[in-house]
C-alpha cells in the first residue's frame, strides 16, 4: 500500500540560487496528486527533492523536512540510495536501458538490490509488467527484444514497470506523457488511475487537462512557492488565489 | 498488494554494496595517480638531468669523437630545424589541400575513400613509412639525405593536418560561403580567403599538433637521414637530427654522451610542449574567428 | 538634378543605359574567366587528395615488391620459423611476432584498468575543477616522443626494475615461470611497462569520449532505482559505452604493435623466444630498427621489409576494427550521435 508524504519547510538550492521557498505540503496516501505551474516554477525541482535526486546535480542541495510514511527522507544517517529505492521515479523522456532486454530492464532494480533467486525475479518482473499494462504486449519477446526497440508509449510503460519492480511506496512522475502521442498518453493516464490503488502517485504536469483527468489533488507552484494546494476540482473551478486563477485561465504561463 | 520490502526496514543499504562503492572510488583515484606519476617522473628527470648538461657548448659545438668528453649537438639542432622546416613546407600545404577537398568537394564516395585512406596513413607505424621512403629515394639516389627524412615526416603530417582542416571547414556555416558567392567572389577565392580564414585558428592548431607529433619522431629518420657527426653541406646528405642523436647517444656506452642525450631530450620536449602550449592558447581564444 | 532613373525612364533612355553595357559592367565584376581559376583550383585540390591515396598505394607497393625475394623463398614459413640468422640467410620471424604480441598484450594488461579507471574518475567522480587539469596531464603523456620514453626507460625504469621490482617478482611469483632468469632491468617486462604508459592516453581519451556520449538520463534512471554511484556507473554508463571502450582498447593495441623506438631501447635486442618476462627479446618493429641500416645483403633487407609489410597489415586491420567500434557510438566524424 502507498504511504502519505509530509513536506515541511522544504528549501532547494541550485548553488546559491534558491529555487524552492519553504514549501509545505501534505500528500495523502493512495491518491494521485498533481503538481502544476508555469515553466521554471520549481515543480520538477520539488518532486526531485522528494527522492533526493535533486542533490545529484552538481552544486545543488536541499534542506527541510520530508517524511514519507514514517521515513525521514532528509534525516541524519539516511542513505539517499535507500530512499530512491523506496520512492520510484519515472522521467519525462522514456529512458529504458538500450543494452538490456525487456526482462533485464525490469529486473535491473531487483538485481541491484541483491535479489538472486531467478524464480522470484521472474515473478516480480511479470507482476510489474502486468501492473503497468505492458505484459500482454511483450510477454513473448521478454528476452529477445531490447528495451529500446519498443515504441515511445511502450518504453514509458516499461520504465514504469522498472520502477514498480523494486516495490516502492511512492511513485513520482515528472511529466511522464509529455513526450508521447495522444493515444499513448491516454494509456498512461489510465495506468495512473489504476496505480493509485497500490501506490501514492505524485505527477508533475504542464497539461492542466491532464491534471484534471487523473489527479484528485493539485498543487500550483509559482516562482518556487506553493501558492495553492487543494482538491483538483476546486483549483480548477473556484481557485482561492488570484494567481492560480490567472494561470488556470491562461493569462500567463 | 502487499508492499514487501526486500531489505530490512532500516534506511541503510547493505555493507557489501557500500564497500564495493568505496573500493571503486579508491581504485579510480589510484588509477589517476598511477597514470600521472610516470608523467611527472619523466618531466622531472628530463629537467634535472637535462639542465645539468646544458651549456653553451651544447648549442654551438659539434659532437666530439666517441669517448672524448665535451662537444655539443649544434648540428643536430640545426638539422632538426631544417628537416622539420622542409617537412612542414611540404606536408602542411598538402594536408590543407586534402582537407579542403574533403570538406568542399568531397562529400561523395571518392571523398570517403580519401578519408579512409588518410586514416590508414595515420595508423601506419612510422618505421614502415621510413622503409617505404628508403626504397623510393635512398635506394635510387644511393645515399641518405635530409630530404628523404623530410619527405617521410611530411607524409606523417598530412593526415593530421587534413583531418583538422576538414573538421574546421565543416564548422564554417554555409551562409558565409553563400554570402561570398552571392557577392560574385569565385569559389576558389571564397574557399581560401573566406572559409579557410574563418577556420584558420583550428587549422593552425592541426598544423601545430602535426608538427609536435613529428618533431620527436626517430624511426622514419633512421634509414633516411641516418644522422651525421658533422655539419651537412647540403640537404642531399645524411644529416644530424635531434631525436636521432638522442637515440644514438642513449645506446652508447659513454657517460658523457648519456648526459648529452638528456640535454637533447630536454630541448626536444621544450620544442614540443611549446607547440602544444601554443595550440592551447590559440584554441582558448576561440575556434572560429569571424564566424557568428 | 541627378535623380536615379526609374526603370521606365531607363527604358526610354536606352541610349544612355543600354542593356549591353549593363551586362558589360556585370562581366567586369564577374568575369567568366573566373571559371578557369576555379577549375584549376579544383584540379589542384583534387591532386592533393589523390596524392594521399597515392602515398598509401605507393607504400603498399614498395613493401610488397621489395619483400618479393623472401616472400618467394620462404612463403608462409617465414612467419613460423624461429631461426633468424642473417649470416646463413635463414629468416624466420616467429621470435619477433612473439615479442610484439607479448609486449603489446602485457602493455594492454597494465594499461586498460588504468586508462578506464582514469577516464571514469575524470568523467564521473572528479570535482569539476580538477577535470581539465587531469585530462590535460593525461594528454601530455601522448605528446612525449617515443625516443624520450626510451631514454627514460633505459636510465630510470630499467635500474628500478633490476634493483627492486624484479627481485621481488622473482621471489613472490617466480614459481609461475614468468619471472625467472637474471634481473637485467631491460627486457620484455620493461617493454611492456613502457608500452602501457604510452598507450594509456589513447585508451583513456577514447573512453572519456564514449563515457561522455552516454546521455544523462541513463544515469538518472539507474540512480532513481536506488543505486550507489559505482552501481550507477557500472549499469548506466560503462554498460552503455562498452563497445566504444573496446574500440579504444583495440586502437591502443594497434598503437602498441607499431611502437618502435622506446621498445627498441629497452627490450634488449635478442632473437630468442623465452617464457620469462625478464628475458630480452625483439619485436617486429625493433628488429627493423636494429638491423635495417646495416642489413647484410638483399635477402636480409627483403626479410626486414616483409616484416614491415606484416606490421603494416596487422596495424591496418586492428585500426580499422577499432574505428568501426568507436564510430558505432560516436558517429563517423567523432562527434557524439544525437
Amino acid at each position: 500500500m502507498g504511504v502519505g508524504i509530509e513536506v515541511r519547510g522544504l528549501n532547494a538550492y541550485y548553488g546559491k540560487h534558491l529555487a524552492l521557498k519553504s514549501v509545505d505540503m501534505t500528500v495523502p496516501a493512495n491518491h494521485v496528486t498533481a503538481v502544476i505551474g508555469p515553466s521554471g516554477c520549481g515543480k520538477s525541482t520539488f518532486v526531485r527533492c522528494l527522492n533526493r535526486m535533486h542533490e545529484t546535480i552538481p552544486e545543488a542541495h536541499a534542506e527541510g523536512e520530508v517524511k514519507v510514511g514514517d521515513m525521514q527522507v532528509y534525516g541524519d544517517g539516511t542513505d539517499p540510495v535507500e530512499i530512491r529505492r523506496r520512492i520510484g521515479m519515472v522521467f519525462q523522456k522514456p529512458n529504458p536501458f538500450p543494452t538490456m532486454s525487456i526482462y533485464d530492464n525490469v529486473a535491473a532494480g531487483l538485481k541491484l538490490n541483491g535479489f538472486r533467486n531467478r524464480k522470484q525475479i521472474s515473478e516480480l518482473v511479470e507482476r510489474s509488467l502486468k501492473l503497468s499494462a505492458l505484459w500482454d504486449e511483450v510477454k513473448d519477446t521478454l528476452h529477445k527484444k531490447s528495451g529500446a526497440s519498443l515504441s515511445g508509449g511502450q518504453q514509458q510503460r516499461l520504465c514504469i514497470a522498472r520502477s514498480l519492480a523494486v516495490e516502492p511506496q511512492v511513485l513520482l512522475m515528472d511529466e511522464p506523457a509529455s513526450a508521447l502521442d495522444p493515444i499513448s498518453t491516454s494509456k498512461i493516464e489510465e495506468l495512473i488511475f489504476q496505480l493509485k490503488q497500490h501506490y501514492t502517485v505524485v505527477i508533475v504536469t504542464h497539461n492542466m487537462q491532464q491534471a484534471a483527468r487523473v489527479a484528485e489533488l493539485t498543487g500550483f507552484f509559482l516562482m518556487g512557492s506553493l501558492i495553492e494546494f487543494d482538491k483538483t476540482e476546486k483549483i480548477f473551478t473556484t481557485p482561492a488565489d488570484k494567481r492560480t486563477e490567472d494561470y488556470i485561465t491562461g493569462r500567463f504561463g | 498488494m502487499p508492499n514487501s520490502t526486500p531489505t530490512s526496514s532500516s534506511l541503510q543499504i547493505s555493507i557489501f554494496r557500500r564497500l564495493t562503492n568505496n573500493l571503486a572510488t579508491a581504485f579510480a583515484i589510484m588509477a589517476a595517480i598511477l597514470v600521472i606519476l610516470p608523467l611527472l617522473a619523466i618531466f622531472i628527470y628530463l629537467l634535472i638531468k637535462g639542465v645539468q648538461s646544458l651549456n653553451w657548448a651544447f648549442f654551438t659545438q659539434l659532437p666530439k669523437p666517441p669517448g672524448e668528453v665535451g662537444g655539443g649537438m649544434a648540428n643536430a639542432i640545426v638539422g632538426s630545424a631544417m628537416i622539420l622546416g622542409i617537412a612542414s613546407l611540404v606536408g602542411i600545404p598538402m594536408g590543407i589541400g586534402a582537407g579542403i577537398y574533403l570538406a568542399e568537394y568531397g562529400r561523395n564516395v571518392f571523398g570517403d575513400v580519401v578519408r579512409f585512406t588518410s586514416d590508414v596513413l595515420n595508423g601506419v607505424p612510422s618505421i614502415v613509412i621510413g622503409i617505404a621512403v628508403y626504397s623510393l629515394i635512398v635506394v635510387r639516389q644511393k645515399h641518405f639525405s635530409a630530404l628523404a627524412g623530410s619527405l617521410a615526416l611530411a607524409i606523417m603530417m598530412i593526415p593530421t593536418v587534413a583531418r583538422a582542416t576538414e573538421e574546421m571547414l565543416l564548422m564554417v556555416p554555409n551562409t558565409i560561403r553563400e554570402a561570398a558567392l552571392g557577392l560574385g567572389i569565385p569559389k576558389w577565392r571564397t574557399t581560401l580567403s573566406i572559409s579557410l580564414r574563418t577556420a584558420s585558428a583550428g587549422v593552425i592548431t592541426g598544423c601545430m599538433l602535426a608538427f609536435a607529433r613529428v618533431a620527436g619522431e626517430t624511426a622514419p629518420l633512421l634509414f633516411t637521414t641516418l644522422g651525421n657527426q658533422y655539419w651537412s653541406r647540403s640537404l642531399n646528405q645524411p644529416t644530424a637530427a635531434l631525436p636521432l642523436q638522442v637515440y644514438t647517444y642513449a645506446l652508447s656506452p659513454y657517460d658523457d654522451w648519456h648526459k648529452q642525450a638528456w640535454a637533447g631530450a630536454l630541448i626536444l620536449i621544450v620544442m614540443i610542449v611549446t607547440a602544444v602550449g601554443a595550440v592551447r592558447i590559440v584554441t582558448s581564444r576561440g575556434t572560429l574567428k569571424g564566424a557568428s | 538634378m541627378t535623380a536615379i532613373p526609374t526603370l521606365a525612364q531607363a527604358a526610354t533612355e536606352r541610349k544612355t543605359v543600354a542593356p549591353s553595357s549593363v551586362l558589360q559592367r556585370v562581366r567586369q565584376t564577374n568575369p567568366r574567366s573566373s571559371r578557369i581559376p576555379d577549375a584549376a583550383f579544383r584540379v589542384l585540390i583534387l591532386l592533393t587528395a589523390v596524392s594521399v591515396f597515392a602515398i598509401v598505394a605507393f607504400i603498399v607497393w614498395e613493401l610488397i615488391t621489395k619483400s618479393q625475394p623472401t616472400l618467394h623463398q620462404f612463403g608462409i614459413h617465414f612467419f613460423y620459423n624461429d631461426e633468424w640468422d642473417p649470416v646463413n640467410d635463414a629468416y624466420g620471424a616467429r621470435p619477433f611476432i612473439y615479442g610484439t604480441l607479448v609486449s603489446s598484450f602485457l602493455g594492454l594488461l597494465l594499461a586498460v584498468p588504468l586508462s578506464v579507471g582514469v577516464a571514469v574518475y575524470v568523467t564521473e567522480m572528479c570535482p569539476v575543477r580538477l577535470r581539465a587539469i587531469i585530462s590535460f596531464l593525461v594528454e601530455l603523456l601522448a605528446a612525449i616522443p617515443s625516443v624520450i620514453y626510451g631514454l627514460w626507460g633505459i636510465f630510470v625504469l630499467a635500474p628500478l626494475l633490476r634493483d627492486y621490482v624484479q627481485p621481488l617478482l622473482a621471489k613472490v611469483l617466480g614459481w609461475t615461470g614468468l619471472f625467472t632468469g637474471p634481473p637485467l632491468g631491460i627486457g620484455m617486462l620493461a617493454a611492456g611497462i613502457i608500452l602501457a604508459i604510452m598507450v594509456v592516453p589513447i585508451i583513456s581519451s577514447i573512453t572519456r569520449e564514449v563515457l561522455n556520449a552516454v546521455p544523462q538520463n541513463q544515469r538518472e534512471a539507474v540512480l532513481a532505482l536506488g543505486a550507489t554511484r559505482w552501481e550507477m556507473i557500472r549499469m548506466g554508463v560503462l554498460r552503455n559505452a562498452r563497445i566504444g571502450i573496446v574500440g579504444g582498447i583495440i586502437l591502443g593495441l594497434g598503437r602498441a604493435f607499431g611502437e618502435t623506438m622506446a621498445v627498441t631501447m629497452v627490450i634488449g635486442n635478442s632473437n630468442e623466444i623465452s617464457k620469462s618476462l625478464f628475458a630480452p627479446g625483439n619485436t617486429m618493429a625493433s628488429v627493423i630498427a636494429n638491423e635495417f641500416s646495416e642489413a647484410t645483403g638483399d635477402l636480409h633487407l627483403a626479410a626486414l621489409v616483409e616484416i614491415g609489410l606484416a606490421l603494416f597489415l596487422v596495424t591496418l586491420i586492428v585500426n580499422a576494427l577499432a574505428r568501426l567500434l568507436v564510430w558505432s557510438i560516436t558517429g563517423p566524424t567523432g562527434r557524439t550521435r544525437a
